[in-house]
C-alpha cells in the first residue's frame, strides 16, 4: 500500500461518503474487466426493459412472407422459420433471461444464505443434518437437480409467469450458497464481537441479523452475481430441452430448441445470434462476479 | 489399505441411501404423476376408474413407504422396477444407452485432461504473460458458452468447412471404430472443452503454489535442468489437486451430457433422462439420478485412492 497526500493529509472522518458514481469509478479503476461486465449487463437490462420501444418488430408476429430472411437492413439479424424478426426476439428475450436469472438467483441465494447461517449458528445435530442433505444435493449436477424439480412440480403458470420454472432454477442454487455462507458464518461466529454481543445478553435474532448478517453480505453478493450467470445458463438449457419457457414467449434458449436444427443450412443466423446473446450475458455476469470477489474479498486475490 | 477400502466402501452406503430417500420423496411431494400425463395428455376424457386401474397396475396405489422399500430392495438386486412410461424394465432401458454415454464421458474427460494439464502448467509458468491471458479468456469463455450452442456451432462449422455432418446412427466402437469416433468425437469435444476450462484453472493455481515450494528451490540449486524440475518435481506434485477436480467434475460431466446428447441427437442416458422428466416417469427419473449420484460417490472414492498412489506421504488406516 502506498501512502500519498490524500490518504495521509485527509482524516477519514472529514471525507464525505463516496456516492455511487465515485464508488463505480473506483471499482472500474481497480477492476476494468468487472466494470466492462457491469456495463454490458446494464446495457442488456436497459435493452430488455425498453424492448417494446426499441424492437423494430413484434417478437411473436408471424409473417410467412419474410420466412428465413437473411440479415438485411429490414431485419438486421434475419428472421426465423415463422418470419419472426430475430433482433426483436433477442431484445425481448433479454427480458426473460434477466428477469428469470435475477429472480431465481435471488430466491436461491437468499434461501441458501438463511440455511447456511442457521446451520452455522445452531451447530450440533442441526448443522450435521443440514450438511448431509447439502452434500447429497451437491453430488448432482445443477441441471440434473433442476430437471428433478421440473419432474416433481410439472407446469404451473401463474399470471403468465412460470413459477415452477423459477423454483426449478433456484433450488439447485440453494445448497451451493448454503455451503459457502455456512463456512463464512462459522468463522464469523468465532469472532470476539459475537462473543461480546452474547455476553451483553443480546437475543439470538439480534445477533444473527445485526451482527452476523452484515458481515456475510460480501460472500452473499459474490455468490448472487455468480449464480445469476448460472441461472441464465440454466434457464436457457431448460428452455432448449423444451422443459423451460414455453412458446411463443421469446427466450434465447427456446430460439435454439426444437426444429432450429433443421435450418443449419438455410438459416445459420437462427442458430448464431441467440447463442451469442446467451454467452455474452453469462460471460458478463461471470466477469462481474469474479471482479466483485477480488474487490470485496482481497484475500482471495492472493490465491 | 484393504481395511481402509472396505471402510470407505461401507461409508458409501449411507450416502447413497440418503440420496435415495431424498429423491424418492422429493418426486412424490406434489400430486400428479405419469398416469395423468400418459392418459390425459391429449386432453382425452378418461374416467377415474381407468386411471385408478393403471395406478394399481404400476403399484402407485400402495403406501409410499412400501413403494420405497420395494424400490430399495430392487436396487440391491439390480432390478429397480419398470419404467412407468414404456413399461419395460429400467435396467434394460439404461443398459442399451449406457455404452454411448460412458464413451462420450470418458472421451470428454480425456480431451479435457490433455488440454487442461499443459495449458494450466504453461499459464502458471508464464504467469501474467499473453499465454496466461489467453488461458484465462479461454476458461471464462468456456464457462459462459452454453454446451448446446457450442455443439450447434461445431455442426455449423463442419457444414461450412467440409460440407459434412456427423453420422446419426450409433455404431459400437468395436464394430467400426472410424464410424463410431466420427460420430462421438464432437459431443466429447463439447463436454470436454467446458470441463477443460474448469480443470485448467485448477492446474494453473496448483502449479503456481508448487513452484514456490522449498524443494523446487533445492532442485534449482542442485543445478537440475528446468525441464526436469517442471516435469519431475513440479507437475508431479501439482497433479494432486488436479486429480481431485478431474474426478469431481467427471460426475458433473453427466450434466453436460443431458444437453449435449440432445444437440447431436444421441440416444444416451441424458436423452433418456430428459424424456423421463417430460413424461414425469418417476421410476426412471429416480433411477437415473441414483446412477449419477453413484458415479459421483465412486469417482470420489477412486480419487481418494489415487491420492495414495501419487503421494506416498498419505497413508491410510
Amino acid at each position: 500500500m502506498t501512502l500519498d497526500a490524500t490518504t495521509i493529509g485527509m482524516p477519514a472522518r472529514s471525507r464525505p461518503r463516496p456516492g455511487p458514481w465515485r464508488k463505480f469509478v473506483r471499482f472500474a479503476a481497480t477492476q476494468p474487466l468487472g466494470a466492462a461486465g457491469l456495463v454490458t449487463v446494464l446495457v442488456m437490462a436497459i435493452a430488455g426493459a425498453l424492448a417494446p420501444y426499441i424492437a423494430p418488430y413484434d417478437p411473436v408476429a408471424i409473417s410467412f412472407g419474410d420466412m428465413l430472411a437473411p440479415p438485411s437492413w429490414e431485419h438486421p439479424l434475419g428472421t426465423d422459420n415463422f418470419g419472426r424478426d430475430i433482433l426483436s426476439r433477442i431484445l425481448y428475450g433479454a427480458r426473460t433471461a434477466i428477469i428469470m436469472g435475477l429472480v431465481s438467483a435471488l430466491i436461491g441465494s437468499t434461501l441458501g444464505a438463511i440455511i447456511g447461517v442457521a446451520s452455522a449458528y445452531f451447530g450440533g445435530v442441526i448443522d450435521l443434518m443440514i450438511q448431509r442433505v447439502v452434500d447429497i444435493f451437491l453430488s448432482l449436477p445443477i441441471i440434473v437437480l433442476a430437471l428433478v424439480v421440473v419432474a416433481m412440480l410439472g407446469r404451473n403458470l401463474v399470471l403468465g409467469f412460470d413459477f415452477n420454472l423459477i423454483l426449478a432454477i433456484s433450488i439447485p442454487i440453494v445448497p451451493n450458497v448454503a455451503r459457502v455462507v455456512r463456512s463464512s458464518a462459522l468463522s464469523i461466529r468465532e469472532m470476539a464481537y459475537i462473543d461480546s454481543a452474547r455476553v451483553a445478553g443480546y437475543s439470538t435474532r439480534r445477533i444473527i441479523f445485526r451482527h452476523m448478517a452484515p458481515n456475510l453480505m460480501a460472500p452473499y453478493l459474490i455468490m448472487l452475481t455468480a449464480f445469476i450467470a448460472q441461472a441464465i445458463l440454466l434457464e436457457a438449457s431448460l428452455s432448449f430441452l423444451g422443459l423451460g419457457v414455453t412458446e411463443p414467449s421469446p427466450a434465447w434458449g427456446l430460439m435454439l430448441a426444437g426444429n432450429a436444427v433443421d435450418f443449419y443450412r438455410q438459416a445459420p443466423w437462427m442458430i448464431i445470434f441467440p447463442g451469442v446473446a446467451i454467452s455474452l450475458a453469462v460471460f458478463s455476469f461471470n466477469l462481474l462476479g469474479d471482479s466483485l470477489r477480488d474487490w470485496l474479498d482481497p484475500k482471495s486475490r492472493l490465491r | 489399505m484393504l481395511t481402509y477400502l472396505a471402510k470407505r466402501l461401507l461409508m458409501t452406503v449411507p450416502t447413497l441411501l440418503g440420496a435415495a430417500v431424498l429423491i424418492f420423496f422429493m418426486l412424490r411431494v406434489v400430486p400428479g404423476d405419469v398416469v395423468e400425463v400418459k392418459l390425459r395428455g391429449d386432453g382425452a376424457s378418461i374416467t377415474q376408474a381407468v386411471i385408478d386401474a393403471e395406478r394399481s397396475r404400476l403399484g402407485l396405489d400402495k403406501p409410499l413407504p412400501e413403494q420405497f422399500a420395494s424400490w430399495i430392495v430392487g436396487l440391491g438386486k439390480l432390478d429397480p422396477g419398470l419404467s412407468m412410461w414404456t413399461g419395460k424394465p429400467v435396467v434394460d432401458e439404461m443398459k442399451i444407452r449406457l455404452p454411448l454415454s460412458i464413451q462420450v464421458a470418458v472421451m470428454g474427460a480425456l480431451i479435457a485432461t490433455l488440454l487442461a494439464v499443459p495449458m494450466g502448467t504453461l499459464s502458471a509458468l508464464y504467469r501474467d504473460s499473453p499465454v496466461d491471458y489467453l488461458l484465462r479468456i479461454f476458461s471464462l469463455v468456456g464457462l459462459a458458452v452454453p454446451a448446446f450452442w457450442f455443439g450447434m456451432v461445431i455442426i455449423l462449422l463442419l457444414l461450412w468447412l467440409f460440407n459434412w455432418l456427423p453420422p446419426v446412427v450409433y455404431t459400437p466402437f468395436f464394430v467400426d471404430p472410424v464410424a463410431n469416433l466420427s460420430q462421438l468425437i464432437w459431443p466429447a469435444l463439447v463436454v470436454g472443452i467446458r470441463y477443460a476450462a474448469v480443470v485448467a484453472r485448477m492446474v494453473r493455481s496448483s502449479v503456481i503454489e508448487v513452484m514456490k515450494e522449498d524443494y523446487i528451490r533445492t532442485a534449482r540449486a542442485k543445478g537440475l535442468a528446468e525441464k526436469v524440475i517442471i516435469v519431475r518435481h513440479a507437475m508431479k506434485n501439482a497433479m494432486l489437486p488436479a486429480i481431485t477436480v478431474i474426478g469431481l467434475e467427471f460426475a458433473f460431466l453427466m450434466g453436460g451430457l443431458v444437453v449435449t446428447e440432445q444437440v447431436f441427437n444421441l440416444n444416451g442416458i441424458g436423452q433418456l433422462f430428459v424424456q423421463a422428466v417430460a413424461h414425469r416417469d418417476f421410476v426412471l427419473v429416480q433411477n437415473i439420478v441414483m446412477f449419477i449420484a453413484a458415479v459421483f460417490v465412486f469417482t470420489n472414492l477412486a480419487v481418494d485412492l489415487l491420492y495414495a498412489a501419487f503421494d506416498p506421504r498419505i497413508r491410510y488406516r
